[in-house]
């Protein structure tokens, strides 16, 4: 039993994250280090306008005076900020490609081994109508669709071209969710952002496709920093999914970034991620380093963000996507999977913050711990003064697989308005031998029970993603878990 | 097809089963009866394999293969089934995918191809109904909520797609009233064949009214302690356990 229990192993370590390639591509570099002038050469290299550098100066001062946040439920050897470079463009993609004709085929054969289609007439995992943003490092080199979502009036392009083309939107909203010095990494990536995705939808229109972005970070010692605006007008709708891969290397890299949603009126956004980071090996060496910063502002009555994710690579995750509850009968809502295996740490969770009248949140977390890994729950519910009416209902349940991982809930709940209702439900569990037992005597392979039971587990969550997602989320699910027991 | 010889077993260091001898043939039915805490559900899981259950000297020989040295995903590939006398929750995966995994993972042991969706409905459909099973119970997660009837209707239902060559029934006759008991009854019998044998383990002689067998034995203190026709079963359910437990003793 054993002998067989170590070739299934081996086997594994092989299979088991299939997106560990690097590219080899000619890119170009930032000098090593962080420093203004560093700042002042990416804003020169994709050619800003003042406002914009002066924007990420000030952001990188305030950035100096700040410290690293130390409250999570993670541990890691310092940082050196000064060792990673901050902008890895491959060469043929610095002047920003006009048509898929001009990008590197280096670069198309990556995406297509990601399994993502960069030629319009391919889909997506069968799926027709996803339109895709592919950014590599520190640059968007392909978009597809655009014609066709401009025919809607959808703006759907890097965000660095919309600097260039809709400054006065970009100007508008960027930061306005997420200010500068919002946070110590939230103001890092305001210095030296480098690309992310930008979404306007139109006043009255349901964006005919789902749109996503596609980040990979190839490039060794290189932080990838994007920031993602999404801006929804009166009585609109759009589905967003990001998704996320990088090399195995041995060494931790950094992944700052910034999202920010604004919702009007009537509007709906929702954003869904499958964020499958390289994890680090079965000893913690490697994998990225996850600070980011999401946050969506429901400013219209009647609007709604939902986010919805799965988390299950990075070695480290500090994550909260958040709602800020504005607008009248506004509705927050996050659904979350954090899965932690071997050594990863995830402190994940979300701040519903309610501010105007009959708003309400709801929030499924499941997270799921194996390995010797730690997996929190943080979460902030807060009720301003002017909620009247306010409710959430909030609902955290722990998996345990094996005896040394660690599962934590931390709910934080004010609420300055009486007539609000917070509700908080929450769970601990571990998958019983029974329950194993049962599934393999049905035939089924432990690891393959392991991933079904969990998959039922997370099943309130994993059916909010889009329907051609969800079936390679709960691969994706089995996967992160495999060599979790025996 | 199976061979038991000599079998024993502890759990938790304690042995259970005694040295125990039994051998079935194709298309047979075997009843095994015996007093509560004689090795009955012991001897079940470790025909299934089952974790803790610690096999100490003996052998269990099936279609000349030896069983104890087979994972327990491995045995139900070979065709072992056991319905459980508990069957287990398993909150959030819908009957229908588990029955689905289950069916493609002993398909693909088989070399057979795997069903899709589509063939999958169909193939479980013929069985549904038979069985009385609804659609709803499908979709609903597997055993939560299900009352013990619907449990028992639920083994039988996997039993019937599994297509198992030896069938271990535990207790399935408990907590079962009348009607449900009639129901699992002809589901079982129905499943009845030349190349399927059936281990039917009972403390109670009313199942066998149902499934009848072909041979009943009597299980003591970890012992096989007298077999005999089908007869046997109704002479225990009027004199009882008692000369037995006394003898073990």
């Amino acid at each position: 039993m054993p002998a067989i229990n170590e070739t299934v192993d081996q086997v594994k370590s092989v299979e088991k994250y299939k997106y560990g390639f690097v590219t080899d591509i000619d890119s170009e570099f930032a000098p090593k280090g962080l420093s203004e002038d560093i700042v002042r050469f990416i804003s020169a290299k994709k050619e800003e306008p003042a406002w914009l550098l002066e924007w990420r100066i000030k952001a990188y001062r305030h950035w100096l005076t700040m410290d690293e946040p130390d409250w999570a439920k993670i541990g890691y050897p310092p940082i050196d900020y000064n060792d990673a470079y901050y902008y890895s463009a491959p060469k043929s993609g610095d002047e920003g490609p006009e048509s898929l004709d001009e990008v590197d085929p280096e670069l198309l054969a990556t995406y297509e081994k990601l399994g993502i289609p960069l030629h319009e007439q391919e889909v997506l995992a069968g799926v027709k109508n996803v339109a895709v943003d592919a950014v590599f490092d520190s640059v968007s080199v392909a978009t597809t669709f655009k014609e066709t979502l401009a025919e809607h009036g959808v703006i759907f392009c890097p965000i660095s071209e919309a600097v260039k083309n809709h400054p006065e939107l970009v100007q508008k909203y960027m930061g306005s969710v997420v200010p500068t010095a919002d946070n110590y990494f939230a103001a890092l990536n305001s210095a030296v952002f480098t690309d992310g995705s930008f979404v306007f939808i139109p006043k009255g229109v349901r964006c005919p496709m789902e749109l996503s972005t596609y980040f990979r970070i190839n490039a060794a010692n290189t932080g990838q920093f994007e920031r993602t605006l999404i801006i929804a007008e009166e009585g609109s709708y759009v589905s967003y999914l990001e998704g996320c891969t990088a090399p195995m290397r041995d060494e931790n890299q950094l992944h700052a970034a910034v999202v920010e949603l604004v919702t009007k009126d009537d509007a709906e956004i929702k954003y869904s991620t499958v964020q499958n980071w390289y994890p680090g090996d079965e000893n913690g060496v490697g994998g990225i380093y996850n600070f980011v910063t999401k946050r969506g502002a429901c400013r219209g009555k009647n609007s709604k963000i939902s986010w919805t994710q799965v988390e299950t690579g990075s070695a480290i995750t500090w994550k909260y996507p958040s709602c800020i509850l504005q607008g009248d009968n506004s509705v927050g809502e996050f659904y979350s999977v954090a899965i932690t295996n071997n050594f990863q740490q995830a402190d994940t969770g979300t701040k519903m913050i309610h501010l105007g009248r009959n708003t309400s949140s709801r929030i499924i977390a499941k997270g799921i711990s194996a390995g010797k890994s730690q997996s929190t729950y943080r979460g902030l519910v807060k009720m301003m003064p002017k909620a009247d009416g306010g409710r959430n209902f909030t609902q955290c349940d722990s998996l345990l697989i094996g005896k040394e991982c660690g599962a934590h809930t931390i709910p934080y709940i004010e609420s300055k308005n009486p007539s609000a209702r917070v509700e908080h439900e929450a769970t601990t569990s571990k998958i019983a031998d029974d329950q194993l037992f049962y599934c393999r005597q049905r035939g089924i392979a432990e690891e393959d029970a392991v991933a079904l039971i969990v998959n039922g587990f997370c099943r309130e969550v994993l059916q909010e993603l889009p329907m051609e997602f969800a079936v390679e989320a709960q691969k994706l699910v089995g996967i992160s878990l495999e060599g979790s027991v025996g | 097809m199976l061979k038991i010889k000599n079998l024993h077993a502890t759990v938790d260091g304690k042995e259970i089963l005694k040295g125990i001898d039994l051998a079935m043939g194709f298309g047979e039915v075997h009843a095994i009866m015996g007093p509560n805490g004689s090795g009955k559900s012991t001897l079940s899981y470790v025909l299934a394999g089952r974790n803790g259950y610690e096999v100490t000297k003996g052998e269990v020989l099936y279609n000349d293969k030896n069983l104890l040295e087979m994972k327990p995903e491995e045995r139900a590939g070979e065709g072992v089934f056991l319905a459980f006398q508990y069957p287990v929750e398993l909150p959030g995966v819908s009957s229908m995918n588990f029955l689905k995994a289950a069916v493609n993972a002993v398909r693909k042991y088989r070399g057979e191809n795997e069903l899709d969706a589509m063939d999958f409905l169909k193939f479980v459909r013929e069985t549904t109904k038979m069985l009385n099973i609804t659609d709803d119970m499908l979709k609903r997660a597997v055993n939560v909520g299900f009352s013990g009837g619907e449990k028992k209707r639920n083994e039988v239902l996997q039993m019937a797609v599994l297509k198992p060559t030896l069938s271990v029934l535990d207790e399935t006759d408990s907590g079962l009233d009348v009607d449900a008991l009639r129901i699992v009854g002809e589901g079982v019998t129905a499943l009845r064949s030349p190349h399927r044998s059936m281990l039917v383990i009972t403390h109670y002689q009313r199942l066998l009214d149902h499934i009848v067998p072909d041979e009943v034995h009597i299980l003591a203190d970890g012992k096989i302690v007298r077999s005999g026709g089908k007869e046997l079963a109704v002479e225990l359910e009027q004199e009882g356990y008692s000369r037995y437990t006394a003898d073990a003793a």
